[in-house]
């Protein structure tokens, strides 16, 4: 187990194309840390120049206290597990998981126990005699996760593992790999495009852009207090609304009414014209059930509804608004950076599942404005982030991470 | 498919097959009639005999059958296997590595391999004279490989480039050496692509009569494709045909038998279940 230090890290390829342009991040011992990123933002890039399979152009890349630029792979002592686990199809499940220990030339009997006792976690036992192409798409992952695991590495390294599997089988590996990393305790660096594993797994989330890092936090403090537009809109699905609004004194003109400012955020973007407003879909309420004590810490407005989703336990509303065309340029650069595709500025609505609000209808909807962002909207700068607030909630998670280390250590030894 | 499509496909497959082995089975057939009945226009041996058979094997024409076909099979197994062993490494060095001059390398290949073999054996001829080589086996070796090769490197290449990168990696940062990943995931996984390519460079080796019949003047290193040339008849008067398709279905049966042999290994698509499938 070890530390991993990255300085001022570069990867230029040969047509001078930066994939990752200077970036630096501290991973702590036993740290669950996620890369995450739309494609292309060199995520992936980042994590093979951490296990070697990709030279680093400059910057120092230090694991364990140790530099490793010019270090082969086999001499870094890291495991992987790839996007299309790279099992090796002409050996048994057992000599899968036992290909490291015999390169490293254990003897058979250490050998025999330690597979047996990875399959164990992973419940593979039964499995331990077939070949990979006789698996399914789970136990094919938990193989691969069986090899990593299998050796004393200094960290595991994942890249986008549970991409491949079905939507319900990955959330069962995605608690799975959360079990493991606590109960191992090892440093972990997942790369990941899908934001549910980055938020659910990641002591702290590494939020890269273009080969540059935008916000290294706790998933908290990124979905709360993000840096810049680009964060606030990859974090959080469906994602955070922006809605164009002027500023006229502490009140903000948006397309759905006013919004009152605080003190503090009216200060932070005192002396502009236009800007943005981001709005998380949980913010809006349907007016007609919200409890009257919170009604007025909120404004409410009237929008007409252009379609409804009802999910059972949440329901989406979307509502269609006008927007400048600098704003809607602006708007439709970032969804598209994003991998999506907008077409059309709209909100994104979460309301209760009860409600009665129906599509191509007038409604009234209430907005709680305590947690609005407002951003600037030619350098997408968050103008109201509370660093204070934002870095509090990242060292909680740090404490509660220790804790649950040291808890499993406790029962490590209790079991032992 | 209905029914009239799916019996039209059947007629069209009955025809190829048909004729594509009715030489096959005409040799057979020639292999098994006596001299004198030859000519007489039947398609089948009227009286079926061994005779052009012990003719070959214990009888006149088996000095120059027998050391023929032990050089045939001694002659194409080195061959194979020296061209098999290069081409892997070359196909893999193609497949992996960006060098320069890679492009011209896989270029040269293909025009050695589309160079007439008729236009370079009388040069030839006179070199493995001079320098000794000439109806010695190495004097064979080395043309077969010239023509064995770039058709292997070809196909391996292929093959190897069919492997996922990944493999290779995930055997690295699990601690394997270069040499290491290509030992224990790189060679078995392309083992159906060497078995291939290993058919195939025999077959063009075993089939060569070119180089056979110039390169040699003994029984030191006379193939059997050359040798089937020099057969004779009883007397000058008998032709050898029969002795020469008996000889023809011997040669053939080595090949049948590797292809019947290896096909479920080149069928079988070993990389399965390596990546999601």
């Amino acid at each position: 187990m070890a530390s991993i230090e990255m300085k001022n890290i570069v990867k230029k390829y040969d047509d001078g194309f930066p994939a990752v342009n200077d970036v630096s991040l501290d991973i702590d011992e036993g740290e669950f840390m996620i890369l995450v990123g739309p494609s292309g933002c060199g995520k992936s890039t980042l994590l093979r120049m951490i296990v070697g399979l990709e030279d680093i152009t400059s910057g120092d890349m230090v694991i364990g206290g140790t530099r490793v630029n010019d270090k082969a792979p086999r001499e870094r002592n890291l495991s992987m597990v790839f996007q299309n686990y790279a099992l090796y199809p002409h050996l048994t499940v057992f000599e899968n998981i036992a290909f490291p220990l015999r390169l490293a030339k254990v003897d058979d009997g250490e050998v025999t126990r330690r597979v047996n006792e990875a399959a164990d976690v992973l419940e593979l036992h039964e499995h331990l005699e077939r070949k990979p192409a006789n698996l399914s798409g789970g136990q094919r992952q938990r193989v691969a996760m069986g090899r990593a695991i299998v050796r004393q590495a200094e960290a595991f390294l994942f890249d986008e593992p549970l991409s491949n599997l079905d939507a319900k089988l990955r959330g069962q590996m995605r608690t799975e790999i959360s079990r493991l990393q606590r109960r191992l305790g090892i440093t972990t660096v997942y790369v990941t495009h899908d934001q549910t594993e980055a938020m659910t797994l990641g002591d702290r989330v590494c939020v890269l852009r273009k080969g540059e890092i935008q916000q290294v936090a706790s998933p908290r403090e990124l979905y709360e207090q993000p840096v810049n537009l680009f964060v606030a809109g990859f974090i959080g699905s469906p994602p955070m609304n922006f809605l164009p609004g002027q500023l006229d004194g502490s009140r903000l003109a948006t397309p759905f009414g006013d919004i009152e400012l605080d003190e503090r955020r009216a200060a932070a973007v005192a002396g502009r014209d236009l800007l943005l407003v981001g709005i998380r879909p949980e913010y809006f309420e349907d007016a007609s059930l919200v409890d009257e004590a919170k009604r007025p810490v909120g404004s409410v407005f009237t929008a007409r509804v252009d379609v409804t989703e009802w999910l059972g336990d949440s329901q989406f509303a979307y509502i269609p608004y006008e927007a400048p065309d600098e704003i809607r340029t602006q708007l439709r650069e970032l969804s598209r950076e994003l991998d999506s595709e907008e077409l059309r500025t709209q909100a994104i609505v979460s309301i209760d599942a009860t409600s009665r609000i129906r599509e191509g209808r007038d409604a009234e909807f209430w907005l709680d404005s305590r947690k609005v962002h407002v951003f600037d909207p030619t350098t997408g700068e968050n103008l109201t982030r509370d660093a204070e607030a934002g870095a509090e909630l990242t060292r909680l998670a740090t404490e509660d991470r220790v804790e649950q280390v040291q808890s499993a250590e406790g029962e490590g030894i209790s079991a032992a | 498919m209905s029914g009239k499509e799916k019996a039209w496909w059947g007629v069209a497959g009955v025809a190829i097959v048909i004729y594509a082995l009715f030489p096959i089975a005409w040799i057979v057939s020639l292999s098994f009639k006596a001299p004198s009945a030859l000519n007489n226009g039947n398609f089948l041996p009227g009286a079926p005999t061994w005779e052009n058979y012990s003719l070959i094997i214990t009888g006149g024409a088996s000095d120059l059958f027998l050391p023929a076909l032990r050089n045939s099979f001694g002659i194409c197994l080195i061959a194979t296997a020296i061209s098999c062993l290069l081409a892997m490494f070359a196909a893999y060095a193609i497949a992996r590595l960006d060098f320069p001059g890679k492009k011209f390398i896989l270029g040269t290949a293909l025009a050695v391999a589309i160079f007439p073999v008729i236009s370079i054996v009388t040069p030839l001829f006179n070199l493995w004279r001079n320098v000794g080589l000439y109806d010695t086996w190495p004097g064979l070796i080395i043309p077969y490989l010239s023509l064995t090769l770039p058709i292997s490197i070809w196909t391996m290449s292929a093959f190897f480039r069919e492997i996922p990168w990944e493999m290779e990696q995930a055997a690295q940062v699990d601690g394997a050496t270069t040499w290491q990943a290509f030992r224990k995931v790189i060679v078995p996984l392309a083992a159906p692509g060497v078995f291939t390519t290993a058919i195939i460079a025999f077959f063009i080796a075993w089939n060569d009569f070119v180089y056979g019949i110039s390169l040699t003047s003994t029984e030191a290193a006379r193939p059997v494709p050359a040798a089937l040339g020099l057969f004779s008849g009883a007397s000058q008067f008998e032709d050898p045909t029969g002795a020469i398709a008996a000889a023809a279905v011997i040669v053939t049966i080595p090949v049948v038998v590797l292809v019947l042999l290896f096909q479920r290994r080149i069928v079988a698509g070993l990389t399965n279940g390596a990546v999601k499938g």
